[in-house]
């Protein structure tokens, strides 16, 4: 097994985490428990990163980002946002008796991470252009 | 909130992120050794078993209703289970299957996620005695 990419996956993953942390506790100082506005948004922001990232390592295949994907990709990527959590929380909206804030929040999720994947890619796109 | 961002807590969510993240690493690795990588098995099983264990840790551990998080909360639930599950990757993978014309098997992949990890969430909260 090599171990490179589990060094470069496992810090990444541990600074996405923190960082993910750090979103979620000022999110719920800011704006209260009633909907997890903190994971909406790091999985938002994860999902454009991610994208973007993706075209720049493809395309500067011998480049910084190609080089360090392991970290950036799957490690901080990946640590900073989070498919467990967004489970759980609509799990836990509908026990807490609120079926239509779980619905709302799932189906303003998904498209959101889909879109700012697309954004993301096109960004890079035009950046590169 | 400053309680919430006491070092050991901190820590606590590094440490647990990093072992999710490899552990990953590892499911995603096996799972396109052993099913190709036509279709993103591997981060499915990490969503899935994530979203299985995420529920019985809650019944375990109980769903915290302040930021008052307990350190097996922090380290098992914000940090190893939110680093292992990813939706980056997620997100990623649905676009480049729609965008190489492979739309069926993009929306399979998100509804295999969002439902069969929802109900894993569930019965992991019934499997470990959660109650309704």
């Amino acid at each position: 097994m090599r171990w490179y990419p589990y060094a470069a996956v496992g810090l990444g993953s541990a600074l996405g985490s923190l960082l993910r942390y750090l979103v979620s506790v000022t999110s719920l100082t800011a704006l209260g428990p009633f909907f997890p506005w903190g994971t909406l948004f790091v999985n938002v922001l994860g999902s454009w990163l991610i994208a973007w990232l993706a075209v720049l390592g493809q395309r500067y295949a011998h480049g910084r980002v190609a080089r360090w994907q392991p970290f950036l990709v799957a490690g901080f990527c990946g640590g900073f946002t989070t498919f467990s959590l967004f489970s759980l929380e609509t799990f836990h909206l509908i026990s807490l008796g609120r079926p239509g804030w779980a619905l709302a929040y799932v189906l303003i999720s998904l498209p959101l991470w889909l879109l700012a994947a697309w954004h993301g890619h096109k960004t890079a796109g035009k950046v590169l252009s | 909130m400053l309680e919430s961002l006491k070092l050991f807590n901190l820590l606590l969510v590094a440490a647990g992120g990093a072992l999710g993240g490899m552990a990953r690493l590892a499911v995603t690795d096996l799972c396109s050794h052993w099913l190709g990588s036509r279709f993103p098995w591997g981060t499915l099983m990490v969503n899935l078993s994530g979203a299985l264990l995420a529920g019985w840790l809650a019944a375990r551990l109980g769903i915290p209703s302040s930021l008052d998080l307990s350190s097996a909360w922090l380290a098992l639930v914000v940090g190893l289970l939110g680093g292992y599950t990813t939706v980056s990757s997620f997100s990623l993978q649905t676009l480049t299957l729609w965008q190489s014309g492979q739309r069926f098997r993009a929306a399979a992949y998100t509804l295999a996620t969002c439902l069969i990890g929802f109900l894993l969430v569930v019965l992991g909260w019934w499997l470990a005695g959660g109650g309704a």
